[in-house]
């Protein structure tokens, strides 16, 4: 059966589908080889540079990675830097929202501005004079020190984002709370903030994961080695000794990059993939 | 507070106006961690950035600063190392965020919504893990792309092709293509949400009316969605301006200095030279030029609320 039977096969839809998928899979492949690399090596005990297929899978380089010296306690690290931070960070922003969503004044407004302002600037920019300014007030080499300025370089964002969260909450509920004699703390703590929680959750994980992967402020600001995050000791992976274990990186990669992954999993379930954007680009 | 009742309130009686401004301050005392916090920690550094962009600090070697003025500025646009950084960043930045995460991620939202489900997810999901990962892990990745022993030679001897040490032949250009991977699922987040927001029927009737693709492309959608590429042309610039970690991780900067943008610059004058002074006043230039892009921003979103 020749013609009538392929006719609706060629339908100008179904041409244009065809062509955006294949356009799509190319695209998609070329991005997929790096991530092929990153897997495939990791159950490769003679992992090299390039993507191949292992021949005999095995867990030996999630083993020989899994130490206290190598795994745990850089993980620990980041998890007790970027925790902390990202506590700090949060209580921080939630209450800053708290006045500058609910009052009207002549100041929040520059205020707002002001912080829409710092989300953009590169702070990469400012990592030298923070590193002389760190050494001055002997806060240099100092987990907590690292976490202060990590949670305020975050900071900003998290405002601006906890900010229109807390405006999408009808005052009416809070104005029912003072009616009852209760205080701004109590409105905030007991109404708002359960409320908003999906708001909360989003600025807490999208906060953790940014810092989890910054690499430059702890690389600058904490030298011993037994307090480096695991996003500065993947460097000595390139150890002083010239030959690269490339499927014990590879590995350590993955140990490294599952929580970020997963939170930013949990977060887009909740709230769709543009999730980032509803502070950074709507305004 | 409507201004009827402040005036109201104003009137009140002598003791109104403290407890008035008491209260005031009550209303606003959340704002002060945060503000204490920024000022200490933002505000601060930045301020310090200034004071040093002036002075010659250095690291080791010398007891006392002292206030050189204008000299660190003379003395970078005076230094070749220092315009090769700027001229790298310039195309780091045009290639990998103007030209490449700008356009492809705009073709990934404009192909996904003709394209099939499944294809769709799985493009979704490839292209947001390579956003999603750590820094210094997609510059691992990349690094092992690139290398002469790596991935993309072993795909070109496949096809026949002259394969190359890319790292070392176009260090730029790889640590550019590095980061259109790592940040192409921005722009395409964004773009997808503004062509979701295009009614149907606009660029139905245009069709209706005979427009060819590329027609409706550049007569409708692209007009459509301008806000939506000035906001993210922005902060894929000031993204792409503050790139270390990726850089670092590929090639420190190298060979010699034929990948040192200006955040790579600025360490190895600060760090391995122990040149403070200097390496502050490039952070500096860097900072300006991120804030000039900042208040473009700004402007933008203001005409966008």
């Amino acid at each position: 059966m020749p013609a009538p039977a392929a006719r609706p096969l060629l339908t100008r839809r179904a041409r244009h589908r065809l062509a955006a998928d294949a356009a799509l899979l190319a695209v998609t492949a070329a991005f997929a080889v790096p991530l092929a690399w990153l897997v495939l090596s990791s159950f490769d005990t003679e992992a090299n540079l390039r993507v191949k297929v292992p021949g005999s899978p095995s867990l030996d380089n999630f083993s020989a990675v899994l130490t206290d010296e190598i795994t745990f306690t850089p993980m620990l690290n980041s998890l007790l830097l970027c925790g902390g931070a990202t506590a700090l960070t949060v209580a921080c922003a939630a209450l800053a929202a708290y006045p500058l969503s609910r009052y009207r004044s002549r100041f929040s407004r520059p205020y707002l501005l002001t912080i829409l302002f710092s989300t953009c600037l590169p702070i990469t920019a400012i990592m030298v004079p923070v590193y002389a300014l760190f050494v001055r007030v002997n806060l240099i080499d100092t987990l907590y020190g690292t976490a202060l300025f990590l949670a305020t370089a975050q900071l900003p964002f998290a405002i601006w984002l906890m900010k229109n969260f807390m405006d999408g909450i009808p005052r009416v509920l809070e104005e029912a709370a003072w009616t009852d004699g209760a205080s701004w703390f109590q409105a905030l703590w007991r109404v708002i903030l359960p409320l908003m929680g999906p708001g909360v959750t989003v600025v807490t994980i999208y906060t953790f994961a940014i810092m989890w992967g910054n690499f430059f402020v702890p690389f600058l600001l904490l030298l011993s080695p037994e307090q480096l995050p695991a996003s500065v000791s993947i460097f000595t992976f390139f150890g002083n000794y010239g030959a690269i274990a490339f499927g014990q990186l590879a590995a350590f990669s993955i140990l490294y990059s599952t929580p970020v992954v997963l939170l930013y999993v949990l977060i887009s379930r909740r709230l769709g993939g543009g999730f980032a954007l509803g502070g950074a680009v709507k305004g | 507070m409507t201004r009827a009742a402040t005036a109201a309130y104003g009137t009140a009686g002598r003791g109104a106006r403290p407890r008035r401004r008491a209260r005031a301050l009550l209303r606003w005392s959340p704002l002060a961690p945060a503000t204490v916090l920024l000022l200490l920690f933002l505000a601060g550094p930045i301020g310090y950035c200034v004071y040093i962009a002036f002075t010659d600090m250095q690291l080791t070697g010398q007891e006392s600063t002292s206030f050189v003025g204008l000299a660190n500025f003379r003395r970078a646009f005076g230094d070749p190392a220092f315009l090769n950084a700027v001229v790298l960043t310039l195309v780091f930045t045009l290639v990998s965020s103007i030209l490449g995460q700008n356009t492809l991620g705009l073709a990934l939202a404009a192909l996904m919504r003709r394209a099939s489900r499944p294809v769709r997810t799985l493009t979704g999901a490839v292209v947001l893990t390579a956003w999603v990962l750590p820094e210094i892990v997609a510059g691992f990745l990349l690094y092992t792309f690139f290398e002469r022993r790596g991935t993309l030679n072993a795909v070109l001897e496949w096809l026949h092709l002259p394969t190359q040490n890319w790292l070392f032949t176009l260090p730029i250009l790889a640590v550019s293509f590095a980061n259109v991977w790592r940040g192409t699922a921005f722009s395409m987040l964004i773009y997808s949400a503004a062509l979701a927001e295009i009614p149907q029927e606009v660029t139905e009737s245009a069709a209706v009316d005979g427009a060819s693709g590329r027609q409706r492309l550049w007569h409708i959608t692209l007009p459509m969605i301008r806000r939506s590429i000035g906001t993210n042309l922005m902060l894929n610039t000031l993204q792409t301006l503050s790139v270390f970690g990726l850089i670092w991780a590929m090639t420190r900067g190298g060979p010699g200095s034929r990948s040192q943008t200006l955040p790579v610059f600025m360490y190895d004058q600060a760090f391995l030279k122990s040149l403070i002074g200097y390496g502050t006043a490039v952070a500096l230039l860097l900072l300006v030029v991120g804030a000039l892009f900042s208040v473009v921003y700004l402007r933008l979103l203001r005409e966008e609320v």
